[in-house]
């Protein structure tokens, strides 16, 4: 892929699935993500999203900064860095975990692969070496950022066992959930190999492909072949957005702001509060942010990001949450919504002020409709929810399905 | 109406200046029957356009604009009197090896420029952009207030001192000590905590030492570079941009303003001194001997000027005087305002970049920022002199001639005084020669493109300006002359100690800068001091 324009007049890099993707664009509807040019939509975002519960899609996950940690000390080092037990951690496998400042306050989420004894692979949403190489004073490792040595695809849906291993993936069969192999597959000059992990951001049966930029569109183009019969298609990040709203799962920047951007004080959040103690492993030692957290802990969050299930069909973008109908108390805004075409539900997570966390609360949302411009408000019931979702059982089955 | 009563008004403002200018502006439209006095033939002082070659405007002294106060351009409504303020993309320091470091708007082309140095740099870029923005939401609401005086226990300084001490508060433990580290050090100490990269390091340090006579490496040095952070365009906090048709817009449109309101104002009339009778201020007499009187006497001089040459000494306090004599305001800045025959090239930027529309440097490393500095300490200019320099003419259309270029050079460090005695004719076009020189090592055609160039020295500067020294802010913006010391320990609320007399220069707070808010603050104190509304 030529890049010979100058940053300063096209600042955005392409990923090497970008003239596949462009051929495929029907509406020209490209956005920035982590300083590369993306696809939004390729041509209906709802059409893209039933190619993830109903078929296979294909996302361009290149842009996910990506790191190569080593060193005798990366697992101390990591483990200092991370709120999980990275000990714990086979290589073979992959972690979802975050990670914190001093203050428990979230600086990103991400996932940590390891490779083998003292050898990892971090993969975030945003740029972290100026937090990683604070974070590794004192430690023998070595923290090498390598986002342009590999092309990342996901691979998700239900089908999307049955094409990887219709492109001939020998061995695919008895990949689990959260774990990570190389596999071949032919190619026109010889055997490709990828990293293929069973991972994803969309809570449904599928795959993370890491491989060569050199392989990038062989493989793109096997898939899409091996696929046309049975609904693959390309999806941009709308798409993706409504899946990972029905799994649950939080992004930067639209259910939290990272404590290494925030200008005032108190936006930043903990992972007690965006729902994620789960993550938070008191017990293995200490870990950056962790008297904070316990502190948290001991204290109780004051807010905590929930699930809701709003009354209509209208997505509740940005509300705000009131306790009454009234909307004289304010409860908590929504960071996320979307209407669920699988669950048909009108489905939002939200920061709620911690008295209305608990599920079955119900709270009001303050939304607006376009009624040909003439604008309405509304104020809607909104019920906390348990999350995901959505979780079919299929993601987890070993030996998955076909379909 | 009688002589008398003519020669009779409610305030007396000494200096159209931007401030003076400002200050007059919110009196008038209070009610009062202002008269603004200025020396100059011509309104504006620091803040102003001139055409001293056929064809061409410049701006004489500031240059670009960013600290002007939003609330006081809408209040005052200058856009309504011809007021555009454009903010320009980019910038660039070229580098005595022939490399850039450029600066781009666009985040991730910011990224990926900083990155070609230094990859950890490209990302520490934005923790630092971060905790300046911190910075500057914790100073923006101290802009516009008075400064407590925190010996007195009146209610107003007490509410005051708690608001401080509130906003202080506020900040956290984490941030409370960073921004008291941060007020004293040095800019040199802050950017290594941030950046590893010499370039980016050197580049970052510029503003940090402009229109100071402290060098990167002087504690207090890293409040400067926040003072020339801390303004903003249309909500984009740091941006800075070009008055169109030049400085001299802003002060145009605040005369305008001023008569729009019933405000008079009196150009060639030099204030010679400030009349005070049984401690109180009555009025002023001009240098050609004329009285003119009014209740309120402002001063938008320096306060040197204004305390140590307009007030008999007999009027003031000793140890005023004595601490008015040892404000510091060193002259350290000098000035280029050049006419182009055309845009010259500068082969270290590349083709095609905006970065050319923005300001541009030559100095690539905080030590040779620093050697710049020990020239000054010995009484002579930077022999290596770190300028910031701009072509406006390629956004503004109305400053030269098409396919002509004004250039406007801002030249640090230039002493007031030299070692080897005076300046002279001569000394002045060495100066120049020096800085043409250091900018024809970076453009092999800028020498022969040049069809004239004003050169001007501290000492001219204060001559012409009547900046003490030629000290751009009216007073270094050292943390001991901010805030409530600001110009002096129990004088930071504009009033003076002789009553019916008050300070509205950059002097007092929040300091120098084409910011509007000690004219804006002092007519503020005026007012409650009449009981008046603003
Ligand atoms: C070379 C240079 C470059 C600068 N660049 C920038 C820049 O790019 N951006 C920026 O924001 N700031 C810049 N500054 C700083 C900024 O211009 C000044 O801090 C600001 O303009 C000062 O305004 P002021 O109203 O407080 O005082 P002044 O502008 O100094 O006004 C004082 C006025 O009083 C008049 N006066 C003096 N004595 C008498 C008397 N006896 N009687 C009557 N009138 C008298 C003077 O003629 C003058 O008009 C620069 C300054 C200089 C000198």
């Amino acid at each position: 892929m030529s890049q010979e324009s100058p940053h300063f007049r096209q600042p955005l890099l392409r990923t090497p699935f970008h003239e596949r993707a462009r051929a495929l664009s029907q509406i020209d509807r490209f956005i920035p993500w982590a300083g590369y040019t993306t696809v939004d939509v390729f041509s209906s975002a709802e059409q893209e999203y039933f190619s993830v519960r109903n078929a296979s899609s294909l996302f361009d996950l290149t842009p996910m900064v990506k790191y190569r940690i080593t060193g005798a000390d990366a697992l101390r080092f990591l483990n200092r860095l991370m709120t999980r037990d990275i000990g714990k951690l086979r290589p073979g496998r992959v972690a979802y975990t975050v990670w914190c400042d001093d203050a428990g306050m979230m600086i990103d989420d991400g996932t940590v692969f390891c490779t083998g004894e003292n050898e990892y692979l971090v993969c975030t949403a945003e740029r972290q070496l100026d937090w990683f190489a604070a974070s590794a004073i004192g430690f023998d490792v070595r923290i090498s950022e390598i986002t342009e040595e590999i092309a990342a695809l996901a691979v998700q849906g239900p089908t999307s066992y049955a094409l990887l291993k219709g492109i001939g993936l020998a061995g695919i069969e008895r990949l689990k959930p959260f774990e990570h192999g190389n596999f071949t597959m032919p190619g026109t000059d010889g055997a490709i190999t990828l990293m293929v992990s069973r991972t994803g951001f969309t809570g449904d049966l599928g795959y993370e492909l890491w491989m060569e930029p050199a392989d990038a569109t062989a493989v793109w183009d096997a898939l899409m072949r091996r696929g046309s019969s049975r609904g693959v298609r390309p999806i941009g990040s709308q798409a993706l957005n409504m899946v990972r709203i029905e799994a649950g799962f939080i992004l930067p920047n639209m259910d939290f702001v990272s404590a290494a951007h925030t200008l005032r004080i108190g936006t930043e959040r903990s992972p007690l509060e965006l729902g994620l103690a789960w993550l938070v492993d008191f017990k293995k030692g200490h870990f950056t942010g962790r008297r904070a957290l316990l502190a948290e802990q001991q204290r109780g969050p004051l807010r905590q990001l929930v699930g809701l299930d709003i009354e209509g069909t209208k997505p509740a973008h940005n509300a705000l949450l009131y306790t009454e109908r009234s909307g004289r108390r304010e409860a908590g805004s929504v960071t996320s919504a979307t209407w669920s075409p699988t669950c048909k539900r009108n489905l939002a997570l939200a920061m709620v002020d911690a008295p209305y966390i608990a599920t079955g609360s119900l709270l009001w949302a303050e939304i607006y409709l376009n009624r040909e411009l003439v604008w309405e408000r509304r104020m809607v019931r909104a019920r906390v929810v348990e999350r995901p979702f959505f979780a079919p059982a299929r993601r987890r089955a070993t030996p998955p399905a076909e379909f | 109406m009688s002589l008398r009563a003519a020669n009779r008004y409610d305030a007396i403002i000494v200096g159209a200046g931007h401030n003076g200018l400002v200050n007059a502006c919110y009196l008038a439209r209070a009610g009062l029957k202002v008269l603004v006095l200025e020396r100059n033939p011509f309104v504006g002082g620091a803040a102003v356009s001139r055409s001293l070659y056929e064809g061409f405007t410049y701006s004489n002294c500031s240059y670009v604009c960013s600290l002007l106060r939003t609330e006081i351009i809408r209040e005052l409504e200058l856009p309504q009197y011809g007021l555009q303020i454009i903010p320009y993309e980019g910038g660039c320091t070229m580098m005595r090896d022939g490399g850039h470091l450029a600066v781009y708007d666009n985040h991730d082309a910011m990224r990926r420029e900083i990155a070609r140095h230094s990859r950890r740099d490209a990302e520490a870029y934005d923790r630092y952009v971060r905790d300046m923005l911190r910075h500057c939401r914790f100073i923006k609401p101290l802009l516009l207030r008075e400064p407590p005086d925190p010996t007195s226990f009146r209610p107003r300084d007490i509410h005051e001192l708690m608001f401080l001490g509130k906003h202080f508060h506020g900040l956290g433990e984490a941030r409370m000590y960073d921004t008291l580290r941060f007020w004293t050090m040095s800019c040199a100490d802050m950017l290594e905590e941030y950046f590893e990269s010499e370039i980016v390091r050197g580049h970052m340090a510029g503003s940090s030492i402009i229109g100071t006579a402290l060098g990167p490496r002087s504690a207090g040095s890293a409040y400067v570079l926040l003072h020339h952070y801390m303004g903003s365009i249309d909500g984009a906090v740091g941006a800075w941009g070009f008055a169109r048709g030049g400085m001299g817009a802003i002060t145009q449109a605040l005369a305008a303003s001023l008569r729009a309101s019933g405000g008079e104002i009196r150009l060639s009339a030099p204030v010679h001194q400030v009349l005070v009778r049984g401690n109180r201020a009555t009025g002023v007499v001009l240098q050609d001997g004329e009285e003119i009187h009014a209740p309120v006497v402002v001063s938008n001089l320096d306060v040197k000027r204004t305390f140590l040459h307009t007030v008999a000494p007999e009027h003031l306090p000793p140890e005023f005087l004595d601490q008015v004599r040892r404000f510091k305001i060193r002259g350290s800045s000098g000035k280029l305002n050049i006419a182009l025959d055309g845009l010259p090239s500068f082969p270290a930027i590349p083709a095609g970049s905006p970065s050319i529309r923005g300001d541009l440097h030559i100095t690539d490393t905080i030590d040779m920022l620093e050697r710049g500095y020990d020239d000054w300490k010995e009484g002579r200019w930077s022999r290596a002199p770190y300028v910031d320099m701009l072509i406006p003419t390629q956004i503004d259309p109305t400053m030269a001639p098409d396919g002509k270029h004004y250039m406007s050079v801002f030249v640090q460090y230039c002493p007031y005084e030299l070692a080897d005695g005076p300046w002279t004719d001569e000394k002045r076009k060495a100066f120049g020669k020096t800085v043409i020189d250091a900018i024809g090592a970076h453009s092999p055609d800028f020498r022969d493109l040049i069809l004239h160039a004003e050169i001007r020295t501290p000492w001219d500067i204060e001559n012409e300006v009547g900046l003490t020294e030629g000290n751009i802010f009216q007073g270094e913006l050292t943390f001991d002359q901010l805030l409530f010391n600001r110009p002096v320990p129990g004088y930071a609320q504009y009033r003076a100690p002789v009553r019916g007399m008050y300070m509205s220069g950059s002097s007092t707070h929040p300091g120098g800068g084409v910011m509007g808010a000690p004219g804006a603050n002092s007519a503020a104190a005026i007012l409650r001091d009449l009981g008046r509304k603003p």
